[in-house]
């Protein structure tokens, strides 16, 4: 299972969907769309980096401006920066709003109780974790029974449980409903309103959201496909998931591949260990090619690992369970005659278990003259880590 | 002796006809399991050939176990259909479920995870899994897909969120050999936990230690941790992947996420060597240390 993050403007959306009060402006990539958009709302307006990561404002990427030239010189600032390691390609354009106070209010996963669990609090939207520290009390969690849900009921114990002000009362019990519908026909793992605001008139609004979306679920939404952005991927990564191959840039030389989630995980550490002996080197990727090892995935696999100019060496890690190491050994070659010459890099081919011996048999009478085959996986991790530190 | 799973148990297969269903069907039925038919409401009367044995297929489980007395069922239907499967053998009161089925909704098992602790849970089914490798006792049955000529039967206990790192493990440690071998899932919501497992092999007179490998987010392992403390009086020996997993990144299993300091692989060894065990940097030196408690025993 992995799970998409939303950026703030398509959570905003899909709370519009579910008929969450909030208000959707506008998402624009350049300044001079700010411009537009500005003068288009009018009056004061907020313009919002749109970026996968917490502590926005505080990296200078949401800014309050009275004129569309204001914003588009807001727009062209926000646009240039970098937030926690990531770029802005877009900026959300809001209408100002009159806050009078801030809340806090999410839904999401409780691992530790194999449930779901609301936190609220009407103390402080943005600087809840500092609430959570200085007042936990002020930050209430309610658990939430999956089968029952959130009806009005419940929406109304959880409103007078956090002590949302009286004449907010209905609005928030409709809220808590109209997000638990969010939660729940989006499949989402969290739902996060903050903060959600109190305006001036007495009207309750979702100024900010964080949706993360269950991508195991995607069977049942096919609308869920346009939240991904392309141009925010690594383009490795990108290539990878189109050939469905659950792979992940990391910043190393030695490129990975294997078979079960858990044991590349390991292999990563084992390369890493290994590596602190060979000049520092570190694993370049995580890349699990599942139970089907035949020689097209292996080839997808290498393809894109061989394609990674930091890689310096291969570690081939499997362990055949169902797969028969006879099988994956002519997934191996199979995939270095597929590649030929784009083939340049020395490969550490480790396997273990069900008919192995076959599979190594494969590999030495195919003899190419990239592949080592290594016994065991510690000793495979420490050639691969030498080739790649020897390649410095 | 064993935990959860013996010669005696009469297994059934939902999803048998599919393609997964019939492939690790046939290998369970190779591998000694008593697999006594299959479930597909839309053949149900007709039967297959596989491993070599003839087995009828019903229209329900209900029916499958008043017919053949089963008290286990492997699910390998697609996602999708995952959930209703698991909610039609709970009412039917199946003894153990083992849901091998991988990208089942998060929701989904969370829905089923609650129906299983309501009153709704008449026969008292335990679950494994989903999106696990399932439960083997060598010698006597396989309910699941772990191949079952990895290792023999011996005195190891071995629990596991990951499948190929049981593998693994079953591989080095072939020499000794293993009461019950069980994969519990990498996904966030499963039936049965390292806790269970725990306290279940602790409870087995035929394990003599335990191997408990974890990995990277959540905080299962650190539960456990705090479980053996207390309750657990065999040796056991632990193993943990992900050290070296950057944060925020998710590892193909969602419970291989790091999120913030909590769940990340250090913490979870530095939790399980306080109280008392032992905790191997690599598969094979979880295996020496194994090895080390077996013959000081």
């Amino acid at each position: 299972m992995s799970l998409l993050d939303l950026m703030e403007y398509q959570a905003k959306e899909l709370f519009a969907k579910h008929g969450v009060a909030v208000t959707l402006g506008k998402t624009v990539e350049t300044p001079e769309a700010a411009r537009a958009a500005a003068e288009e709302i009018g009056g004061v307006v907020v313009v919002k980096a749109q970026v996968k990561a917490g502590g926005r404002g505080k990296a200078g990427g949401v800014k309050v401006v009275k004129t569309p030239d204001e914003a588009e010189a807001a727009a062209r600032s926000i646009l240039d920066l970098e937030i926690k390691g990531l770029p802005v390609n877009r900026v959300l354009v809001v209408p100002g709003a009159s806050i009078e106070e801030e809340y806090y209010f999410s839904y999401l996963l409780d691992r530790a109780n194999r449930s779901y669990l609301c936190i609220a609090s009407v103390e402080g939207g943005v600087e809840i974790e500092e609430v959570a520290k200085t007042n936990p009390d002020a930050v209430k969690k309610i658990s939430i029974d999956p089968i029952a849900g959130v009806d009005a009921a419940k929406a109304a114990a959880i409103a007078d449980e956090a002590g949302f002000p009286a004449p907010l009362r209905d609005q928030a019990i409709e809220m808590m409903q109209r997000l638990w519908d969010v939660f729940t026909k989006e499949d989402a793992t969290l739902v996060e309103v903050n903060p959600l605001a109190r305006l001036t008139g007495d009207k309750l609004e979702a100024l900010d959201g964080k949706v993360s979306l269950d991508e195991n679920a995607d069977f049942r939404h096919a609308d869920h496909e346009a939240f991904v952005i392309r141009d925010e991927e690594d383009p490795l990564e990108a290539k990878a998931k189109d050939k469905n191959l659950n792979y992940v840039k990391l910043d190393g030389q030695v490129g990975i591949i294997g078979n079960g989630a858990g044991l590349v995980m390991s292999t990563l550490d084992v390369v890493a260990y290994a590596g602190e002996r060979h000049g520092g080197v570190k694993p370049a990727n995580f890349l699990d090619i599942g139970g089907g090892a035949n020689a097209q995935v292996m080839a997808d696999g290498l393809d894109i690992i061989l394609n990674d100019p930091d890689v310096r060496s291969v570690f081939v890690n499997v362990f055949g369970g169902i797969t028969a190491c006879d099988e994956v050994a002519n997934g191996i070659v199979g995939a270095l005659e597929i590649l030929g010459d784009e083939a340049s890099k020395p490969l550490v081919v480790r396997l273990d278990g069900n008919n192995v011996e076959e599979g190594r048999r494969i590999l030495a009478e195919a003899n190419h003259p990239l592949v080592t085959v290594v016994d065991t996986m510690d000793g495979a991790a420490e050639k691969a880590a030498e080739f790649a530190g020897a390649a410095q | 002796m064993s935990i959860y799973l013996n010669k005696d148990s009469k297994i059934i297969v939902q999803g048998m006809t599919g393609g997964m269903g019939s492939k690790h069907t046939t290998l369970m039925v190779e591998s000694g399991s008593n697999i006594v038919g299959g479930v597909n409401a839309r053949k149900a009367g007709t039967s297959v050939e596989l491993g070599g044995k003839d087995l009828p297929v019903f229209g329900s489980v209900s029916e499958a176990m008043e017919k053949t007395g089963a008290d286990v069922s492997v699910v390998f239907v697609p996602p999708a259909f995952t959930k209703d499967a698991c909610i039609e053998a709970i009412d039917a009161g199946i003894g153990l479920l083992v849901v091998i089925t991988e990208g089942v909704p998060v929701q989904d098992t969370a829905e089923v995870f609650a129906y299983l602790q309501s009153t709704a849970n008449v026969g008292g089914t335990k679950m494994i899994g989903p999106n696990c490798p399932g439960i083997i006792t060598p010698g006597e049955s396989l309910a699941g897909i772990t191949p079952h000529t990895i290792a023999g039967k011996g005195p190891i206990g071995l629990v596991s969120k990951s499948g190929t790192l049981t593998y693994q493990m079953m591989y080095e440690l072939r020499d000794y050999g293993f009461s019950t071998a069980i994969g519990i899932g990498g996904d966030p919501v499963i039936g049965t936990t390292h806790i269970d497992a725990l306290e279940a092999f602790e409870n087995d007179p035929d394990t003599l230690a335990i191997v408990m490998i974890g990995e990277i987010g959540g905080d299962a392992e650190e539960r456990a941790a705090a479980y053996i403390a207390s309750n657990v009086t065999k040796p056991v020996v632990g193993y943990v992947a992900g050290f070296t997993a950057p944060e925020g990144k998710t590892m193909g299993h969602a419970g291989a996420i790091v999120s913030g300091s909590s769940g990340t692989a250090q913490a979870k060894k530095e939790a399980l060597e306080a109280v008392g065990v032992k905790v191997g940097k690599t598969p094979s030196e979880t295996a020496q240390l194994m090895r080390e408690v077996l013959q000081n025993l």
